[in-house]
């Protein structure tokens, strides 16, 4: 690599945040602008005898109000489950359900009309614990009448391979937990915001806080009932997504709706409050699992069975129940392999995707019952590990294809640095040292809504300015996928990075791109630009070989120069873009990434499928004190193998930022409710890291070389956070001796565990 | 409605707010001054920091009519001139920032701390963002930032 590739590389945008001159969605201002504020529903499960709208509808300023009968097109983000409204219809099924929405000349003038509506609600049984929702209930008290058997049970997943709870039931080295991970949330900085405007070519443009807006444009259509080419959905400057602003919302719905009914512009801003109860976080999971040895330490089963609790709506929950099981397919070879997982409804706040989708909890079940397994065994649980990490070039049970797998340099570099030989067991009572490891994917390569089109396509214009502009639906979130399409085009056109600028997310203007979720961009968009940058080159290649009668393959491009070897072409970059463009003028190339078919012929084969897989160790330094039982994490070391980073300073950030988040659900972040109403939905009682709270990181970036990445590269925004969590927890136990088989890993639990130990 | 005088970013005009109003509201809504943020507008994440005659304020608990009278800064006073300021500067070059929007807050925060503090150690800068969350980047690279420009503005 000659150019941008592969050097630490400042954000394209990071002048315009640093100024405060970056537009986020609530900085967009319109004439004639209204603002919403919604209504939200007091009771967890409820029917709506009453609903009385006369005297907000006369209140000073107030513009409109809807309410769920108006828009009752049922929506989600999965196909096979749209069980969500705009607004509750009926009835609500959680505290916080928006239930009528008020659009008014100002902001305080809508939130006076919410104060004057006037609700009468009929109450239902509540669920609150998953518990509660397995068993049988009367037709009545579902929660949604599309349930089975009168559960409240969303899906069941399972997947079963060579019959591993034989294997469990004689195995001689056995280890079993029982887990408990509390709820956590995403905690982005930025609310949600959305403005809808309704043009006068009756068309609808919106401006919203969105990683995905294809997905968007594709639920407002069935919702509005609006054709697809006539929605333009716009992401501006984003603050923070963590897979929490994957979903299509309420909101957008509302504001969309409100736009194409009273032809103004429309907006709505959460408050952070509502910010918490929109949630789509991380669900409350409880894991039972057990995994098995040989006398060599080789794993020879592993078994689950896994409870999430899903919340009100479904949200990505289908595939949250498969991740939870079939990212335990690596990085370690284990070939009787099964789990089940059940998600619930019940009646809180609903839950989704968030960083590291899925794996997270069960990741952390699985390396806690090796460091017991290793301890049991007398072995050293990297040692333990290292005997059991699937090859390169090789295949999981569930059909997974590994190709490039760079484990073993990841736990080398990290056993290396933390110097874990000699520390490991030998530090005084009260410090210790943990190990863990990781996998997740680099993308699906199945779309979620089902498609035969690639999984993105990148457009490069080339013009007479010499400008290459590219154009990508993907959604810069802070992961600097924009920096990284320019990156990419000035590497394979041989030109300096300011010659390139983008035009990103806008489903008017940039081809179709599944957004996003599921660290697909780096992998998938950065194959589309690189091909779609090279297509650029190899037409200007050809006009220039015409004219200068030089054959195509001896031109290179490089530092702003197209030249030959033996120099008999010597032109800059703007001479071969006015050659170029020679009787053809300012042209535009495609490039597009399609992953090749994998996977098996069983159902669920689909669900985890990715083109490539990254891999990750990670050591945590702690210090436990015995007699309050307070945690501290002192330094977290970790190796994370990202096919080839691109950008070295991005991908150091991910994993840093995962860090940051995997220690907060490990320490002190916990979504706390009490009969279905939230306790902390504020961050001075939900407690993210503060600068304070934050360790010493020492990353290491392992390079294996991803043979179908572009320049070899793979994921590094959710890998790296699997094995943070599982690290605190086995140091724990190296410091003071106890197993912490709930999270968050609280000072109260520490001591009660020391005391039972005593 | 109350009319009242407020200098902001050295320019000093009259604006109608209401007696209940915060200054990050009239900043954002009646001045169109966006850069400042509101996060949490409830005081815990320091994302709307300005500076009140130099000193660091949070904007969303500072009702507008207490302004009056005083210099307000924003994170748009800042870089008025030609070039960045060096803590903007090194926040770029370190990428001490993600999705940014955090960032208006930790400039606030970060000038005045440097200027009163220009010999703080790695640990002082740590406390002194200790009211400013960022969800992205665990915060190394934007303590390496600050301490970076504390480098460059000592020499």
């Amino acid at each position: 690599m000659t150019g941008a590739i592969g050097k630490p590389t400042p954000y394209i945008d990071a002048v315009q945040k640093v100024t405060g001159q970056a537009m986020y969605a609530d900085d967009y201002k319109f004439p004639n602008m209204v603002y919403v504020s919604c209504l939200r529903s007091t009771e967890s499960h409820a029917k709506i005898k009453s609903l009385e709208l006369k005297k907000a509808e006369a209140s000073p300023g107030v513009v409109a109000i809807v309410t769920g009968k108006d828009i009752p097109v049922p929506f989600g983000v999965l196909s096979i489950s749209r069980d969500e409204t705009a607004m509750a219809i009926e009835k609500v099924r959680y505290q916080g359900e928006i239930v009528a929405a008020v659009a008014a000349e100002t902001i305080e003038a809508a939130e006076a009309g919410v104060k004057l509506i006037n609700v009468e609600y009929e109450p239902l049984t509540e669920f609150f614990t998953p518990q509660d929702s397995l068993k049988t209930c009367t037709p009545d008290e579902q929660i949604h009448a599309h349930t089975k058997d009168h559960k409240n049970i969303h899906k069941t997943a399972e997947l079963r391979f060579n019959e591993p709870e034989k294997e469990l039931e004689t195995a001689k080295h056995k280890q079993t937990g029982n887990f408990k991970f509390a709820g956590v949330t995403h905690g982005f900085t930025e609310p949600h915001s959305a403005v809808a405007m309704w043009n006068g070519d009756e068309t609808l443009t919106i401006i919203s806080a969105t990683q995905v807006p294809h997905y968007l444009q594709k639920n407002l259509s069935k919702v509005l009932g609006l054709p697809l080419h006539k929605i333009q959905v716009k992401k501006p400057v984003l603050g923070g997504g963590f897979g929490g602003k994957s979903d299509p919302f309420p909101h957008e719905m509302i504001v969309s709706f409100l736009s194409k009914k009273i032809k103004r512009p429309v907006k709505c801003t959460f408050s952070r409050e509502e910010v918490f109860i929109t949630h789509h976080g991380r669900h409350p999971t409880e894991i039972n699992m057990s995994l098995s040895c040989d006398d060599g330490g080789k794993i020879t089963a592993l078994d689950a069975d896994i409870i999430i609790d899903g919340g009100a709506y479904g949200s990505f929950g289908v595939v949250t129940s498969y991740y939870n099981g079939v990212l335990l397919q690596g990085p370690y070879l284990i070939d009787k392999f099964g789990f089940r997982t059940r998600r619930t409804y019940t009646n809180k706040h609903q839950c989704g995707a968030m960083r590291g989708h899925g794996a997270v909890n069960p990741r952390y079940a699985v390396e806690t019952l090796l460091d017991m397994m290793a301890h049991d065994m007398e072995m050293d649980p990297c040692d333990l590990r290292e005997k059991n990490f699937l090859s390169d070039h090789s295949s999981t049970v569930g059909e997974f294809r590994i190709t490039s797998n760079g484990i073993r340099d990841c736990i080398a570099a990290v056993r290396k640095k933390s110097d874990w030989d000699n520390r490991y067991g030998n530090l005084p009572y009260g410090h210790g040292l943990g190990v863990a490891c990781g996998f997740f994917i680099s993308g699906s390569a199945l779309p979620i809504l089902w498609n035969r089109y690639p999984q993105t396509v990148v457009h490069a214009k080339l013009d007479f300015d010499g400008r290459i502009v590219m154009f990508s639906g993907a959604s810069d979130i802070g992961q600097g996928s924009d920096t990284m399409l320019v990156q990419i085009a000035a590497e394979e056109l041989g030109i300096p990075m300011d010659f390139v600028q983008v035009e990103v997310s806008d489903t008017k203007t940039t081809p179709v791109d599944l957004g996003s979720y599921s660290s697909r961009v780096t992998f998938m968009v950065g194959n589309a630009a690189k091909s779609a940058a090279s297509n650029i080159r190899r037409e200007m290649a050809k006009a220039i070989s015409k004219e200068k009668d030089t054959p195509a393959e001896n031109i290179t491009f490089k530092n702003g120069r197209i030249f030959t070897n033996d120099k008999s072409l010597d032109i800059s970059w703007e001479e071969g873009v006015e050659m170029a463009m020679a009787g053809r003028g300012a042209f535009v190339e495609s490039g597009f990434y399609i992953s090749p078919k994998l996977g098996g012929n069983f159902k669920g084969a689909g669900a985890g499928l990715s083109p490539s897989y990254s891999f990750g160790a990670f050591i945590s330094e702690v210090e436990v004190n015995p007699k309050t039982g307070e945690t501290n994490v002192i330094k977290v070391w970790g190796a994370h193998d990202c096919g080839k980073a691109l950008n070295p300073l991005a991908v150091e950030g991910q994993i840093e930022g995962s860090i940051h988040m995997g220690l907060g659900q490990t320490m002190s972040e916990e979504m706390r409710y009490k009969n279905g109403q939230q306790l902390n939905a504020n961050f001075f009682d939900y407690r993210i890291p503060s600068s304070l709270d934050t360790p010493d990181m020492d990353v290491t970036i392992i390079e294996s070389n991803d043979p179908e990445g572009p320049y070899g590269a793979k994921e590094a925004g959710e890998g790296p956070i699997h094995p943070v969590l599982p690290s605190i927890g086995n140091a724990v136990f190296d410091a003071v001796g106890v197993r912490m088989m709930e999270l968050p890993i609280t000072p109260d639990k520490v001591l009660k565990k020391i005391k039972e130990n005593a | 409605m109350e009319k009242v005088t407020l200098t902001v970013n050295g320019f000093t005009q009259s604006v109608l707010v209401e007696s209940h109003e915060t200054i990050l509201d009239t900043l954002r809504n009646r001045l169109n001054l966006t850069g400042t943020k509101k996060c949490c507008d409830e005081g815990t994440c320091g994302s709307c920091t300005i500076l009140m005659d130099g000193k660091p304020v949070l904007g969303c608990l500072t009702p507008t009519l207490r302004c009056v009278g005083k210099e307000i800064l924003t994170i748009e006073g800042i870089s008025s001139g030609e070039s960045l300021h060096l803590v903007q500067k090194h926040l770029v070059k370190s990428l001490g920032l993600q999705c940014g929007f955090c960032t208006p807050g930790v400039v606030m925060t970060a000038i005045p701390f440097l200027e009163e503090n220009p010999h703080a150690s790695r640990n002082e800068i740590k406390e002194s963002l200790s009211g400013n969350l960022c969800r992205c980047t665990g915060y190394k690279k934007i303590i390496d930032a600050v301490e970076n420009a504390a480098e460059e503005m000592r020499s």
